[in-house]
């Protein structure tokens, strides 16, 4: 062979060599492709296996909250006993009490008497004289009222007390099993939907406690964060993007405003205490101050958003706004802020659902307190809805498990539409440049 | 671009009022009683005040749960209406809170009693069952120990599971989950449990007399090398530790055995069972009594207060067959409840040579 063909037969070698390599590793690269698309892969599955853990747990706790169970019983409306033109005054308690013992007339003993009284809940008296008072010509006759049950009855029929474990390691001792049985047979056992979960205040009696107060007060304490953070942050950000001059001084707000993204929540409760209640003299537990306290947590969060959403409005809009005339106001607020806007919305409502869901900073102002009246405005003292969850959860009683859980569930649903609302309007509005 | 700027100066400037009412806030009145206090007295303050709230025209009290000790020096803090009105309390005021109070202008100091509570010191039912003595207690838990008989000398704890403290107790491992040194519960159980157990040893006995800081820092100082853990003043929580934990022992509250009878089981202390009847004859030896202190300044401006107070003292709340007893509260004996209920009508007010 000749020079020139040794070369090409030789340069061919060296391909085929080449080539060869290539190939060889190529099914390596090809498993380490795969290798890596399975870590990621089983991330995410073990992240979501989590969190259906949690939402299964949470939910298996909880749904049984939203039922109640109900006690008919036979009440004779003595006249003796009721005052016509006193109709409030009445002894309720006692009118329950009798047709229990008119149920179970064989009940003698102090002790048993007492436990015969506890099996309907000391609410019990009170629907008896809503009903007194609306149906006035039902004084003197026998009227069958379905009243709640106490809360052990309740968590037995609910089968959370166990039936066939012996009588010491019970909550419901034989007899009073005996007594929910009779009642049961008869029918005067129901379980309706728990409308007082949604409608009443916090409560000691399980079977009586509802999340509405908390409720009110979180809509307070929002409110407030809500319009005191909003036009803050959002002129905060203006200011700062727009019109702040590249100096020292814009430098220090800047990272101190970084800086207070990443502050623990409770510092800022601390300070509400020193600064809103001892300081300005503030009502302890209002939500007016819870809502102040919020704001200064949340601040951060939508100046950051309202800034990314400012910087990513292209400066082409700018430049044509002030090269027809505009001024840099004009420009700053008829152009770049209605396209800046959406973001801003999304950092926003991603701030309230943080907000909603902070108990810290409010524990050292007082709202982690026991409150039953529903507040009316913003200096009444209220509590707000992870703050009664946390409550309930430091309960003895049984029943509070299922209602923390419940409670849990309806945080858990308003976070959601919160953050599925800020993606939709991302979504919706959102424009790429 | 005028109607933002105008919009935002004049949303700064309401921020501004408000704020500036609210100061004018400290000067209103409050329509509503304010109490603070103890976490142990929490379940029967709350009954009491949703039951007032319900049956009369005022307002449901508004109660916060801040610990003994928080309860104490917020309540100490001044008269006034943006001061709490009582303050629960899970152990009797310390006479350096009452002098500072005093101080701070809260002069006059109503003290009720309410009832007992027992500390139990329980374990799964899963679990063997314990008899232990006070001496036990403060053999398995106090930081520093004697060493042999000889009076006045200390190791470190050595013990590591409960039969070396005693030949007669299981032979598990030592792990206690109890309350932090925030909580009075803490406090009575330092007191009752560690002090009584080392009153047992002759020479710790004497020691009381002759140096009390010693005494106190021996018997008080529970030991920090893990196998007491502080779980936090959530006791829900430590009932479900238990159950995940049939050796460990927790320390709360009768009302949460009460609750939980199905899941755990209480301790024998001293040969006496924790049981509802115990505690209130006395024969049970862990148990303390619950407080509650009143301003009697708040109570004319405060609408509602000798009314809160007087279903609070009434028989049908802290009497044998009261509704408190349902929840736990095991009730004072009825020659007690009669001189408090007279102190509460006359609002005897407390004085330093009480304590």
């Amino acid at each position: 062979m000749n020079r020139s063909e040794n070369m090409a037969s030789a340069a061919q070698g060296r391909q085929i060599r080449t080539m060869d390599i290539v190939n060889r590793g190529l099914a390596g690269r090809y498993r380490a492709e795969r290798r890596f698309k399975r870590f990621g892969l089983s991330a995410i599955i073990l992240s979501l296996v989590f969190l259906a853990v949690l939402f299964i747990s949470i939910f298996a706790n909880g749904y049984t909250a939203f039922q109640q169970t109900f006690v008919q019983l036979d009440v004779f409306l003595d006249p003796l006993k009721i005052d016509k033109e006193d109709l409030g005054a009445a002894n309720y308690q006692g009118l329950v009490q009798g047709s229990l013992a008119k149920t179970f007339p064989d009940v003698k003993n102090r002790a048993d008497k007492r436990k015969l009284y506890g099996m309907v809940s000391s609410g019990a008296s009170f629907d008896l004289r809503r009903f007194v008072q609306k149906n006035r010509h039902e004084i003197g006759n026998t009227i069958r009222i379905w009243v709640p049950a106490d809360d052990d009855v309740d968590m037995l029929v609910k089968g959370h007390i166990l039936r066939d474990v012996p009588e010491v390691e019970r909550r419901m001792d034989d007899t009073q099993i005996a007594w929910v049985d009779h009642f049961q047979h008869q029918s005067r056992i129901k379980k309706e939907f728990n409308m007082t979960f949604f409608t009443g205040g916090d409560s000691r009696e399980p079977e009586l406690a509802g999340i509405w107060g908390a409720v009110w007060g979180s809509f307070y304490t929002l409110l407030v964060t809500l319009c005191l953070s909003f036009p803050i942050g959002v002129a905060t950000a203006i200011y700062l993007e727009e019109f702040a001059p590249t100096n020292r001084w814009t430098d220090v707000v800047e990272v101190n405003i970084n800086n207070l993204a990443a502050v623990p929540s409770i510092v800022f409760g601390l300070l509400g205490l020193a600064v809103f209640l001892n300081f300005f003299g503030l009502p302890r537990s209002a939500p007016l101050v819870g809502g102040l306290v919020l704001t200064l947590m949340t601040l951060p969060t939508i100046i950051i958003a309202g800034r990314a959403s400012l910087k990513s409005v292209p400066p082409s809009i700018r430049e044509a706004a002030l090269g027809i005339g505009a001024s840099r106001t004009q420009m700053v607020v008829h152009h770049v802020l209605p396209l800046a806007m959406p973001g801003m919305l999304t950092g926003t409502i991603i701030g309230m659902a943080q907000a909603l869901g902070e108990t810290a900073p409010l524990l050292m102002i007082g709202m982690v307190a026991f409150i039953v009246d529903i507040p009316g405005g913003f200096t009444d003292p209220a509590t707000v809805l992870p703050v009664q969850i946390f409550l309930w959860a430091d309960s003895p009683e049984r029943a509070f498990l299922e209602k923390t859980s419940a409670a849990i569930m309806v945080l858990l649903l308003f976070l959601v539409i919160m953050n599925g609302l800020a993606v939709v309007l991302r979504k919706k509005f959102e424009r790429r440049w | 671009m005028k109607k933002i700027v105008n919009s935002v100066f004049v949303l700064t400037l309401g921020a501004v009022i408000g704020l500036g009412t609210g100061i004018g806030f400290a000067g209103s009145s409050r329509d509503y009683i304010s109490i603070v206090g103890s976490s142990t007295v929490y379940p029967f303050a709350t009954v009491v005040a949703e039951k007032f709230g319900k049956t009369t025209s005022f307002k449901t009290p508004k109660i916060e749960s801040t610990g003994s000790g928080g309860g104490h020096k917020l309540f100490g803090s001044g008269v006034g209406v943006q001061y709490p009105d009582i303050t629960n309390s899970s152990r009797r005021i310390k006479k350096s809170e009452l002098e500072k109070a005093m101080e701070n202008g809260v002069t006059q100091i109503v003290e009720v009693k309410i009832g007992y509570d027992g500390i139990v010191i329980a374990n799964s039912k899963q679990g063997p069952s314990f008899q232990l003595t006070r001496k036990d207690l403060f053999l398995a838990l106090a930081k520093e120990v004697p060493a042999g008989d000889e009076p006045g000398k200390l190791q470190p704890n050595p013990y590591k599971t409960w039969k070396e403290v005693n030949l007669s107790l299981p032979d598990v491992k030592i792990e206690v989950l109890g309350p932090p040194p925030t909580s009075g519960t803490r406090d009575a159980f330092v007191e009752l449990a560690m002090e009584g157990g080392g009153d047992e040893i002759p020479w710790i006995k004497a020691l009381a007399k002759t140096d009390k800081k010693a005494y106190q820092a021996l018997c008080q100082t529970i030991r920090e090398d893990g196998a007491y853990i502080e779980a936090g003043e959530n006791d829900n929580l430590i009932v479900q530790k238990l159950s995940a934990n049939p050796a460990a022992l927790g320390i709360f509250g009768f009302s949460y055995l009460d609750q939980n009878t199905d899941k755990i089981q209480g301790s024998l202390v001293d040969g006496v069972s924790p049981t509802f009847e115990a505690i209130a004859d006395g024969a049970y030896p862990v148990s303390r009594p619950l407080y509650f202190y009143v301003k009697k300044a708040h109570v004319q401006t405060i609408p509602g207060m000798m009314e809160f107070l007087a279903e609070f003292t009434s028989e049908k709340a802290w009497g044998e067959e009261g509704y408190l007893t349902d929840k736990g509260l095991i009730p004072m004996p009825e020659a007690e409840r009669k001189v408090f209920k007279e102190n509460v009508v006359n609002l005897k007010p407390l004085s330093l040579g009480d304590l």
